[in-house]
């Protein structure tokens, strides 16, 4: 048998969910693994400290797994650590590829954030506003530190050279498997690909019209989901429920239209678009059938930046460039 | 004016881009900020080529297609329509402004118009200022 692959994860600015969702692989999991050799997992699962990372040699890690946004110096400084410490770099999962949901924060201002953060929630008790610092001296003789808010969220490959790609919030369990097995038999695609079988959601969908020799029709009246409950059988785009299920990939087994819930975009775009929500607004108003369809589909959704952006604000053209808050 | 904006124009070839070149036949004169590239239909403008416009520093962006009813693809203005409706929403959510970015149906036969449009565009982002993301393009 060849020699283990050496693998690292590294939580940068996420939830974990992604790891749990590498953990919801159970026995396949256990198979992997017996392919591979863990030798960073932080913060999460092993206990090894930043400083190893730091003290190994270039290109020590065969392949390195980064979920989570950059959205601190510390997410900065250990992604740049791990990029030269590896070999093969995965941005894993929605937040780590286009941004995901923390990258919505850059519509806010920072003083925005950090007072519904720190002060004004019902929970939070802080009457001197109090927020935290960078940098302070305590008692007047100990310096301590903690990682600086960054002016905006990144995604990985924004910072360092990422050479894979994968979506989902979080990727869907069977999925993973499928990319760890072609990983460890070392059927990869060219660099800087998606990991992603290509196809959008509405290939999968069990809805999808043209599978039931039906013809897609303009949608004439927009709902959101909490206008109603939608029919389990039909399209829920055809039915006026919003989803971006034609332009996003579903490798997630288009799971939360199994469950009647409009696809949001976070196994990403498919093969081809360069920016997620211009291309939801292309796709979507288009099958709309009127002007007036269009105006109540704006007043219906007030915030149509964070909407059509929902797991890619990050990732779009604009959207970097922009001063947060503004 | 000091300050010379710059105009990013997606013309359709049978409506729009036909206007300008009427404009030029008529001798109209208007200020030469617009750079105008010829589209097949208003509606091949993917809202990602403006958004790429704009990214890249084009102080405005002006898609011109045909009237209602007139288009030569018979529905691709009021896909057009309808598109830049939501995303001049999306663009002005995100922080952006929105009067960037004109919509204008203009016919072949309509030269004045189209000088009178970029003369009118012009004037209102010179008002405007500079696209503030030009700096770091």
């Amino acid at each position: 048998m060849a020699e283990k692959i050496k693998f690292g994860f590294l939580l940068a600015g996420g939830c974990a969910g992604c790891e749990m969702a590498l953990v919801d692989m159970s026995e396949k999991l256990l198979d992997a693994l017996g392919h591979l050799d863990v030798v960073f997992w932080a913060p999460t699962v092993a206990d090894v400290k930043y400083k190893d990372l730091e003290a190994m040699e270039d290109g020590y890690i065969d392949l390195a797994f980064v979920d989570g946004m950059i959205r601190n110096t510390e997410n900065e400084h250990t992604v740049k650590v791990l990029r030269q410490k590896s070999k093969t770099l995965v941005a894993f999962g929605a937040c780590a590829s286009l941004g995901g949901i923390a990258a919505l924060g850059d519509c806010h201002s920072q003083e925005e954030l950090f007072s519904q953060a720190y002060k004004d929630t019902f929970s939070t008790d802080n009457p001197d506003g109090i927020y935290p610092q960078p940098e302070c001296t305590w008692e007047g003789k100990y310096d301590l530190t903690l990682p600086a808010f960054t002016n905006r969220v990144s995604t990985i490959d924004q910072l360092v050279e990422v050479d894979y790609f994968v979506g989902g919030c979080p990727p869907h369990h069977d999925f993973i498997a499928q990319l760890v097995q072609a990983i460890v038999s070392g059927n990869l695609p060219a660099k800087g690909s998606w990991l992603t079988s290509g196809k959008a959601v509405c290939d999968i969908c069990k809805r999808n019209p043209a599978d039931h020799d039906q013809k897609r029709l303009p949608i004439g009246e927009v709902f959101r989901t909490v206008d109603g409950r939608p029919d389990e059988d039909k399209c829920l785009l055809q039915q006026g429920y919003i989803c971006f299920g034609p332009v996003t990939q579903g490798d997630c087994g288009a799971s939360c239209l199994n469950v009647n819930i409009p696809c949001r975009g976070c196994g990403g775009p498919i093969p081809g678009v360069r920016d997620y929500g211009a291309r939801c607004v292309s796709t979507i108003t288009s099958s709309l059938k009127d002007d007036e369809t269009a105006e109540e589909f704006v007043k219906k959704f007030n915030d149509m930046a964070k909407f059509c952006y929902r797991y890619s604000y990050s990732a779009g053209i604009l959207n970097q460039k922009l001063t947060p808050g503004k | 004016m000091s300050f010379n904006p710059n105009i990013v124009g997606f013309a359709c070839q049978w409506c729009t881009y036909a206007g300008a070149d009427l404009a030029g036949n008529l001798r109209c004169k208007y200020p030469p900020t617009i750079k105008l590239i010829k589209v097949p239909c208003s509606g091949s403008v993917e809202p990602e080529y403006i958004l790429e416009s704009l990214a890249r520093g084009a102080d405005g962006v002006l898609v011109g297609g045909c009237h209602y009813g007139d288009c030569h693809y018979k529905d691709g203005n009021y896909k057009t329509s309808r598109r830049m409706t939501v995303l001049k929403k999306m663009i002005e959510d995100a922080g952006f402004d929105p009067r960037r970015f004109r919509l204008e149906w203009i016919s072949g036969a309509e030269g004045k118009r189209f000088a009178e449009v970029v003369e009118e565009f012009t004037r209102e982002l010179q008002e405007l200022g500079p696209n503030p993301v030009k700096e770091d393009a």
